[in-house]
Formats: C-alpha cells, sequence, structure tokens
C-alpha cells in the first residue's frame, strides 16, 4: 500500500517534555554494552567537564523514535509497520544528552517517495531543551516493503 | 578511560577492529531499554510470518555497537557529534547461546578543525559476513 503523499511537510509535536534519567542512561549503556564509566558515574563525569552522566550517542533513539511514532501510528497514512525496514538513521549532536536534561521533541516529515512496490518514509526529529538549547537532530529513513513481494 | 589524541592520528589511521557477539538476551534487553518492541527482533513466530528467516537484531542495535567503536577509541561517550549509517543488510540471531556475531572496524578519513575527524565505519555480520552497515560515518571530537 502507498503511503498518503499528504503527509510530507507535516510537523508532528512538540510532544511532552522528556526528562534524561541517571537510571535509562545507565540502562541504556548495559543495554548496549557501553561500559563507560561516563554514563553511570556523576562524579566521572563531571571531572570530565559534563554537568551529570552522559548518554552515548545512539541514545537520542529513544526520544526520536517516541516522536516519530506519532507519525507512523497515524492510520491516515497507512503504514504497515509489520512490513517496515530501517534504512537509515542518523544523529547531529550539538552537545550530548545528559541527566537532568528535560527536552522537547518535534518531527517533521521531510519526504515520502514510492519506489517500485517499495514506499520511503523520511524524517527528522529536532530535540530541543525545554529552554530552546538545540541538542540533536535524528534523520530517520523507513522502508515499508510491498506487501506482496513478501521480504528479502 | 582514555582515548586516543587528535596529535596522534593521522588520514587513514585505523581504529583498533572490535568482534560483538549479539543474541537473544541481547535483544530483548535492547528491546527494553529503547522501546523498540517490534515484534520481529523477539518474536520468532511472527519473524517467520513475515517473511523474515528468524528473530533479526535491530538495526539500531548494530549502529549502537558501532558507536561504541568510537566512543571506546575516543574514551568518551560525548566525542560523537555526527553519526550516521544506512543499514543493507539484517542481522539474523538464532535461538542459540551462540548467538550472531558483528565485526565492526573503522579508518579516518580526514583531520577536521577544531579536533574533529571523519571517521568511515565497515560492519559485517551475519552467516555470511555481510556488510550490515554502509554510508557508515561519524564525525569525532579528540582531547
Amino acid at each position: 500500500m502507498a503511503l498518503n503523499p499528504a503527509f510530507a511537510g507535516r510537523v508532528f509535536g512538540p510532544g511532552e517534555p522528556y526528562e534524561v534519567s541517571r537510571v535509562k542512561i545507565a540502562d541504556f549503556a548495559d543495554a548496549i554494552g557501553e561500559q563507560s564509566e561516563l554514563c553511570r558515574n556523576r562524579e566521572a563525569a563531571i571531572k570530565a567537564g559534563y554537568p551529570d552522566v552522559i548518554a552515548p550517542p545512539t541514545f537520542a533513539v529513544v526520544i526520536s523514535m517516541a516522536s516519530s511514532g506519532e507519525v507512523n501510528a497515524d492510520p491516515e497514512l497507512g503504514l504497515d509497520y509489520s512490513m517496515v525496514v530501517h534504512s537509515d538513521q542518523s544523529f547531529s549532536y550539538s552537545r550530548p544528552l545528559h541527566a537532568g536534561d528535560v527536552v522537547v521533541a518535534t518531527t517533521t516529515v521531510d519526504s515520502i517517495k514510492s519506489v517500485g512496490s517499495m514506499s520511503m518514509l523520511i524524517t527528522s526529529t529536532e530535540i530541543v531543551t525545554v529552554d530552546g538549547e538545540h541538542v540533536c537532530t535524528a534523520r530517520s529513513t523507513l522502508v515499508e516493503r510491498g506487501a506482496e513481494r513478501g521480504a528479502e | 578511560m582514555t582515548g586516543v589524541s587528535y596529535d596522534s592520528v593521522e588520514k587513514g589511521t585505523d581504529l583498533p577492529q572490535r568482534s560483538y557477539r549479539v543474541t537473544r538476551l541481547d535483544l530483548v534487553k535492547y528491546a527494553g531499554a529503547s522501546g523498540d518492541f517490534n515484534v520481529i527482533h523477539w518474536n520468532e513466530r511472527l519473524a517467520k510470518s513475515v517473511g523474515l528467516p528468524t528473530v533479526i537484531a535491530h538495526g539500531m542495535y548494530t549502529m549502537a555497537q558501532a558507536g561504541k567503536l568510537l566512543t571506546e577509541w575516543a574514551g568518551d561517550p560525548g566525542a560523537v557529534t555526527d553519526f550516521g549509517v544506512r543499514f543493507s543488510a539484517m542481522v539474523p540471531v538464532p535461538d542459540d547461546d551462540a548467538g550472531a556475531t558483528i565485526e565492526i572496524s573503522g579508518k579516518v578519513l580526514d583531520k577536521l578543525e577544531g579536533n574533529q575527524v571523519t571517521v568511515d565505519i565497515v560492519a559485517r555480520g551475519g552467516p555470511d559476513g555481510a556488510k550490515v552497515l554502509t554510508r557508515a560515518r561519524a564525525t569525532v571530537r579528540l582531547p
């Protein structure tokens, strides 16, 4: 099923403020096997020049996916999530996320393309503090595989 | 943890290659920590029902492993300022104790102003050692 092209250019959010916590950073670091004490030990992070423990570079996906998920879940988009493959992802940071950050995320649908039986959904999510400081821009491309083709 | 210094690397410097193992337990932990509960990453029955060979790793899990190569090298999880990848092949994760293996390597592509370097990353995985990431590039700030 082709995605609804009218979604191109639409903006979703900002959503509810998300508070970055030490526990969540440590859990995420554990899950990916990141061993750095800068993700766990506040004193070590401060000694390294950070206000508090810092998140690994892909942590922002926790926040960006919750925001872009609003787009994906919109029934008018017509996305069959079981046929979705994550194609591209990038993060551009102004600075690392740290514990105590309270941020909001806004997702823009940059483009919707159809290539053969595939549909592509390109979004960018701006993560900024509640005070308006830019922290990270996350860009994502999802591909919906054509249902008639089956898996590759 | 001390990383490499900007002055000690040159264009073409290799990052130490690393091999990371991924098991079903890792995927369950990653699902919980990231909030990505897509069934294809933990439910074999449903993964097969959409045509996949078995449960596959989250692309973001593989990207996180590549990120770890960078942050371990730099000695700082906050050193990565730009990081982008394309997910070019899936990593099937069998239901056994060995799981799958992801091999990651990197090379300094260029030295930039402000103690930053760009790094090209190669990640291979799955049963045939296919490239699982392409166009994988990062900007890393070094001390």
